[in-house]
């Protein structure tokens, strides 16, 4: 017999994204984004997001299904992100696939966003082992999670307790006139800068601040940091070496990102490491953070790029190793959450 | 035909089934803040009280608005993905047309009414209407939104339907209801104007209004002045 055929549908931020997964098998995956519309903006504006959501649902669904070769009628169950996220863009897709489980006749399963970009992973690389470290980066998390059952037990050891980390990238790039989003023409402009030319503060990783926030991150200070210093070159008439800018810049984000990942692992004496979100397609965070597990004799996991952004297809994996489990779905009067705890994996 | 209504454009949720002649089932809850959550469970009880399922629907009527974003779009998205789902055309009606029709409806209707809707940040979305026959016709052109006290004074001087006047009692002469969408007349007005041959509206937003949102400005200085 065929595993279930999940459908996942994921609208949190600024990405619409519909896919197919059977088993731990993807199928078909569309994403639809807005990305450009932000752009004038420098950052996602959730109105904006909000109505491009709305207009991209029906096509994206379309094209899914073309995609993957499937009819809506095929479907098994429905997984959806319930939270976090943008509270108007998330009611646009939790609609959306409310109305897809009472027409097909099919369970649907509210999923948390953060588990679903750890369980991307299935997507790539098989079942998760168990307990897994995750770290998650985007433009709009930041977060290490100690998974010991991804669809039904995830634990947040830490997470930012200011900005996320693609938001630093976002607000450095504005800085230095680089154009949004942030992260990927930073880390072109740090190709050809020395990554030891400035040294920036690590947030968080003073003795005192392990204390209490011993896997928190703090990107703020490091951002004022690098406004500090451009605009002090500036002051004084000199000019500002973007590249070795950009270069010390993203070693401090992967530096504090990595080690504190790895201090986790060694912590709860987890011998696999998974990384997801947009700033994975960062080269020098993947690099330094296989480096360093090499070291430390942990195994590193990381999805292709296209599944580390928001996608339809992490939540359908979720879903299936949800009905995998045999777990309760939601009900139909499921909420978008937009602050949903990590600890909660599935909307009741 | 089976016609399912819907509208979350105003502070209800409201769904209605229409079977042609009657409307045969409706519900409706004021709860602004909810329409994600309520909407789908309360289709599923109007279709149930109907003795019907969801493959019994050959149509959908859902008010596109105006009204306030976020629950105006869980209407839309729920009536676009049902239509999908099941194979059903899926028609737009401007929801302060379905508030006017309900108005038109009363025993005793005035001959022109004003439908004012809440908008939100002090404003209304309105819209001036004719009683006609069992019907109305919207004699204001498209819908708009405005400060109450910008309203022109003949606007004002009329009865109004809708949460307006019951937010702005100062600004307007009279207050008729009902206060939001019933999907009853919704259902009733789309079913008299498709079998009158006339199109609907297609399944877009009418929001009436930019996204409030500036665009990046240069950073500030961090240094000691
Ligand atoms: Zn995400």
């Amino acid at each position: 017999m065929n595993d279930p055929l999940i459908l996942g549908v994921e609208s949190s931020c600024d990405e619409t994204g519909v896919a197919f997964v059977r088993g731990n098998t993807l199928l078909g995956d569309v994403v639809a984004s807005s990305v450009d519309q932000h752009a004038r903006f420098g950052g996602v504006v959730p109105e904006v997001a909000s109505r491009a959501h709305l207009e991209a649902l029906l096509p994206t669904i379309k094209r899914a299904c073309a995609e993957a070769g499937h009819s809506l009628r095929d479907v098994d169950a429905i997984a959806v992100t319930s939270g976090p996220g943008l509270a108007g863009a998330l009611m646009v897709g939790v609609a959306s696939a409310k109305a897809l489980a009472w027409a097909l006749d099919k369970p649907l399963y509210g999923v948390n966003h953060l588990a679903a970009h750890v369980c991307a992973d299935v997507l790539d690389h098989g079942p998760l082992p168990e307990p897994t470290a995750a770290l998650l980066v985007s433009g709009g998390h930041t977060n290490l999670l100690l998974v010991r059952d991804i669809a039904s037990d995830v634990v947040e050891l830490g997470g930012t307790i200011d900005d996320a980390a693609g938001e630093a990238f976002d607000k450095v790039a504005r800085v230095l006139e680089l154009p949004y989003p942030g992260g990927p023409h930073i880390e072109r402009a740090a190709e050809d800068g020395d990554p030891n030319a400035i040294r920036f503060p690590r947030g968080l990783t003073s003795r005192k601040d392990l204390e209490r926030h011993r896997f928190d991150y703090s990107f703020s200070g490091l951002k004022t940091a690098v406004v500090r210093w451009v605009q002090e070159r500036q002051a004084a008439g000199e000019p500002v070496p973007v590249a070795d800018v950009a270069a010390s810049f993203n070693e401090a984000v992967a530096d504090v990102l990595t080690r504190k990942a790895i201090d986790a692992c060694q912590e709860y004496g987890v011998g696999d490491l998974q990384i997801g979100g947009g700033v994975t397609a960062n080269r020098r965070l993947r690099a330094m953070a296989q480096e360093r597990c090499d070291a430390a004799g942990i195994s590193l996991r990381v999805p292709r790029v296209r599944l580390c952004t928001d996608n339809g297809a992490m939540v359908a994996a979720l879903g299936s190793q949800m009905v995998q489990r045999g777990l309760e779905p939601s009900s139909l009067d499921l909420p978008a959450d937009s602050s949903m705890p990590v600890s909660q994996t599935k909307a009741s | 035909m089976l016609l399912l209504a819907l509208d979350t454009a105003t502070s209800a949720v409201t769904v209605a089934l229409h079977d042609g002649d009657h409307v045969v089932a409706e519900e409706s809850l004021v709860d602004s803040r909810r329409h994600a959550e309520t909407l789908t469970p309360m289709i599923s009880s109007v279709v149930a009280a109907a003795g019907k399922s969801p493959v019994d629907l050959t149509a959908i009527a859902v008010g596109v608005g105006p009204g306030p974003f976020t629950g105006l779009r869980v209407g839309l998205a729920t009536a676009g993905t049902l239509g999908l789902a099941l194979d059903i055309p899926v028609h737009g009606v401007c929801s302060l047309d379905a508030l006017a029709y309900a108005v038109a409806r009363a025993d005793t209707p005035p001959a022109d009414f004003v439908v004012a809707a809440d908008a939100r940040r002090k404003e209304v979305y309105w819209a001036r209407y004719r009683t006609t026959g069992e019907s109305v016709e919207r004699t204001s052109g498209m819908p708009q939104v405005s400060r109450p006290e910008e309203l022109p004074e003949e606007i004002r001087s009329l009865p109004a339907a809708g949460r307006g006047p019951t937010l702005y009692p100062e600004f307007f002469a009279a207050a008729l209801s009902p206060l939001d969408v019933p999907a009853g007349a919704l259902a009733s007005y789309a079913v008299r104007e498709l079998a009158a041959g006339r199109d609907l509206l297609p399944l877009q937003p009418l929001y009436l209004r930019q996204p409030d949102a500036k665009p990046a400005t240069a950073q500030k200085s961090v240094l000691p002045r």
